[in-house]
């Protein structure tokens, strides 16, 4: 099969297309944090479980020493971002969907920075064999930084053939520019990131994918690549529309093809990666640093200068405000990621993780919000704007219904499951309803729903299973009865007649 | 520092339903004002007294719902329905009429439907149909355009607007020396008299394309429906499918035998095609959802406007058109559902 890849695919029909506001972000290069005081690093940093910490308060770590390990499929080791004392291993506010409480180690800093010796050497990476250079990716603790988290070795250890490796910087979220300035002003470690990926997943080709957006980028990678030469890179431009970047999406619009329902881009021979990732891998291999900073994004009109900044993993959510010149007024709102999947943060003391990627101070109605929150949520009018804008092809209008009238099969078949979240569907609704949240709600009972189902099938079997041999002892008893009537006398019964006939014998005899 | 956590996403763009609504009436006030040119005072009289039954209509069914009544008198879109209706209606027409239907419109086609959004016909409408077919003789009887050679007493303002209260006409006028049929259904009955097109559109009646007067009107209302595609309150499939409809059917028919058959320029500017292909047919709530599934639903309307013109036995068939193709909305959201990724390729 030859595999063809858009390097200028068509604008998609689907989407919104918000005011990008990443130019406020964009103007300066990047800048790199200090070691923090002390930094908090949850030990839930990937999609699986938690790791388990290995070291314990009191503990002296230096900058890249293992701290956590990974414990299951999808987990990911956790290392020191600083070089100082382990001052507690204890429940902390971290940067999560529901706002919870995570074990979190927090390190308070030395100032020295030191490096932890043993590093894993960093070989030259393309005179390992794959295999090696996935396990050394997993000893680095590198996982996707689009936001998902996952494993990256993991994902590069997926068996299936791969025919492209799809490098996303297409970052369509409003605000959110750290993977355009990383690919303005780093286009080459991305690359070299690239190349190395490519060695790991077994593929020859590899398709950068940059928004219609990011000239400077473009212009930076082009460049890059004149200078690597490798023709087995290419530039894709994406068009500027959210979320013409999300995973599947990219895909789509590049290869012409989809990711089936419920499974991955590798069913179907494509590793996606972000470029944050790529970055990361060829900064490993580089310097021998593990995953221990990323660059966030720290934006908005309630911070005086926006700028993208590249800070330790557990750095608090506030020394990134101050380093961007403090607040300006006082925000509405903290966001964690962009305006349209970003999480509202309680509190500026949060610690980044690996998956933060932008950081939103907004003023007050900077977001429409509040306007939105003065319109009272109106019925559906059935305008259908949703049904246009929805990236997966779903009707959130008729969705919504079905959520109402908490209807499992009509949400199975109307495709709850495939929602993204994306919240383009909220974006446009006229009424202000909010199909998001309540999709997301109806997501999360589906799955306990499910849950539930699978146990009570198990019940039913266990119940099925004592039934029948309960049902067998009961045929056994009948069998038993129906003997008995039938006649048929055991040797039991006739030792007792017999018995009885003797003594009543005996009776006769002993009477005078 | 501590942060409100209200869910996201947090961002919002502006549009929303008492905009929509808004903006709607105001594409639709160059046209008013062209209906009042050449009508008289009587169209505006008939937007005010249907407007102010719906309102009056809303207020009554929302208290018995239970609902909130300032939320939804202030989302306007009860006075889009009750203008739309009143610009199907004569201009001479006794305000009891016009209230009959709003509140026919309102109270049974959007209420008992659920109000708001769940109602399947178009209630402007459904109301309209009730009327003609209760009123058939009063729904008939339009004014002739006020245009210098057509032989015609204007009645003045105030004339009018007494007829419209309390129904008594000046000494020596009467109705039927007043009003005149429209072109359409002039069209109509003269065909069925056997007269060719070209004989009947000798009537000083008849413009360049459709009835004189009403020719402007119907390019005053695609200008205010063009404003409402470039604003994207409205998106062209509906409008363009059933003129497209409309106007396939009528050169289909002008094609086999042009003395029998009105030309599509007069099926296109006449009556109230425009208003139905811009602001009419277009009614979300009613509609298909879909591109696809909107240019069906366009296309039937602009197909069964003409199937009704020519062969029915109403003058226009607009009303009819829209309220079968709203009973097929289902059906054709059913046919023509978008395909979801990753599981229908
Ligand atoms: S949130 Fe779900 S339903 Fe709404 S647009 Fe995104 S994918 Fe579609
Ligand atoms: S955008 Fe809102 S009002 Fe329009 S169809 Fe979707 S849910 Fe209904």
């Amino acid at each position: 099969m030859l595999h063809t890849y858009n390097l200028q695919p068509r604008r998609p029909s689907w989407g919104i297309r918000a005011e990008a506001r990443k130019a406020e972000s964009t103007g300066h290069a990047i800048v790199i944090a200090p070691p923090p005081r002390e930094v908090a690093i949850s030990l839930n940093q990937s999609a699986g479980r938690p790791a388990v910490p290995i070291v314990e308060p009191g503990e002296k770590v230096s900058t890249g020493q293992p701290v956590a390990r990974a414990t299951a499929p999808g987990s990911a080791d956790i290392h020191a971002s600083i070089s100082g004392l382990v001052v507690a291993v204890e429940e902390r506010l971290v940067f999560s969907a529901h706002h919870s409480m995570e074990t979190a180690i927090v390190i308070r800093g030395d100032g020295t920075d030191e490096d932890f010796t043993p590093h894993p050497v960093a070989n030259d990476p393309m005179s390992m064999t794959p295999a090696e250079i996935r396990q050394t990716i997993a000893g680095a603790g590198i996982v996707g930084l689009g936001g998902a988290m996952f494993p990256t070795a993991e994902k590069l250890s997926c068996g299936a053939r791969i025919h492209a490796l799809i490098l996303n910087g297409v970052e369509c979220e409003p605000y959110i520019s750290c993977d355009e300035v990383l690919l303005r002003y780093r286009a080459a470690r991305v690359l070299r990131g690239a190349q190395i990926l490519m060695r790991a997943a077994g593929t020859q080709r590899c398709i950068v994918a940059v928004e219609t957006d990011m000239p400077e980028a473009r212009v930076a990678v082009h460049e890059a690549l004149e200078t690597l030469n490798d023709d087995r890179i290419d530039v894709s431009q994406v068009t500027a529309k959210y979320p013409s970047g999300g995973e599947r999406q990219v895909l789509e619009l590049i290869t012409g093809r989809q990711v089936p329902s419920g499974g991955l881009p590798q069913d179907i021979g494509y590793l996606c990666q972000n470029v944050g990732t790529a970055a990361a891998v060829a900064d490993f291999f580089a310097t021998g640093r593990p995953l221990i900073s990323r660059i966030v994004t720290v934006t908005g009109q309630g911070v005086s200068r926006p700028v993208n900044i590249e800070a330790r993993i557990g750095t608090p959510i506030a020394e990134l405000i101050a380093m961007a010149g403090g607040y300006r007024g006082t925000p509405a709102k903290l966001i964690a990621g962009g305006p349209m999947m970003g999480i509202a943060l309680p509190d500026d003391g949060i610690p980044i993780s690996k998956a933060n990627n932008c950081i939103i101070a907004a003023a007050p109605g900077e977001l429409m919000e509040t306007a939105a929150e003065h319109q009272p949520e109106l019925p559906c009018i059935r305008c259908s704007e949703c049904l246009q804008a929805c990236p997966a092809g779903l009707q959130p209008q008729e969705l919504l219904v079905a959520c109402r009238q908490q209807d499992r099969q009509a949400l199975e078949s109307l495709g709850l499951p495939d929602c993204l979240e994306c919240g383009c569907c909220d974006y446009v609704c006229p009424s202000a309803i909010p199909l998001t949240a309540r999709f997301s709600l109806a997501k999360i009972g589906f799955r306990q729903a499910q849950l539930e189902e699978r146990r009570a099938l198990h019940a039913r079997q266990r119940f099925e299973a004592r039934e029948a041999r309960l049902q067998q002892q009961a045929v056994q008893r009948e069998h038993e009865l129906q003997e008995q009537s039938a006649g048929v006398v055991s040797d039991s019964q006739i030792d007792a007649v017999m018995a009885r006939v003797a003594r009543d014998k005996n009776a006769d005899t002993e009477k005078p | 520092m501590k942060f409100s956590t209200a869910t996201g996403p947090h961002w919002r763009a502006a549009d929303n339903v008492p905009a929509i609504m808004r903006q709607v009436l105001y594409a639709l006030t160059p046209a008013l004002l062209m209906y009042t040119w050449f009508f008289g005072i009587g169209v505006l009289l008939n937007c005010l007294i249907a407007s102010a039954a719906a309102l009056a209509t809303e207020a009554v069914a929302l208290k018995l719902r239970h609902r909130s009544i300032e939320v939804f008198l202030t989302d306007y879109s009860v006075v889009v329905a009750a203008v739309l209706l009143a610009l199907a209606l004569p201009p001479l027409t006794p305000w009891w009429i016009t209230v009959t239907g709003t509140v026919f419109a309102i109270g049974f086609a959007k209420h008992l439907y659920g109000g708001l959004g769940y109602n399947i016909f178009n209630p402007a409408m459904a109301g309209y149909v009730v009327l003609l077919i209760s009123f058939p003789e009063e729904m008939t009887r339009w004014l002739p355009p006020d245009i210098g050679d057509i032989d015609y007493q204007p009645l003045s303002w105030l004339q009018s607007i007494q007829y419209t209260l309390t129904g008594s006409l000046p000494d020596a006028l009467t109705l039927d020396a007043l009003t005149r049929a429209t072109p359409l259904d002039t069209m109509k009955t003269e065909l069925s008299r056997m007269l060719t097109v070209d004989e009947i559109r000798a009537s000083p009646l008849f413009g360049d394309f459709g009835g004189r007067g009403w020719e402007w009107i119907n390019n005053v209302i695609a200008l205010g429906g063009i404003w409402l595609l470039y604003k994207k309150v409205i998106r062209w499939h509906i409008p363009v499918a059933m003129l497209t409809g409309l106007l396939g059917m009528a050169t289909l028919g002008y094609l086999i035998d042009p003395a029998t058959h009105a030309s599509p320029g007069f099926h296109l500017f006449s009556g109230g095609t425009m208003l139905c292909a811009f602001f009419i047919a277009t009614d979300p709530v009613t509609a298909a959802a879909s591109n696809r599934g909107k240019i069906f639903y366009g296309a039937g309307i602009g197909i069964l406007t003409y199937a009704i013109r020519a062969w029915g036995s109403y003058p226009d068939g607009i009303a009819f058109a829209v309220l079968l193709m709203n009973m097929t909305v289902p059906m054709i959201d059913r046919m023509t559902k978008p395909a979801i990724y990753g599981r229908d390729p």
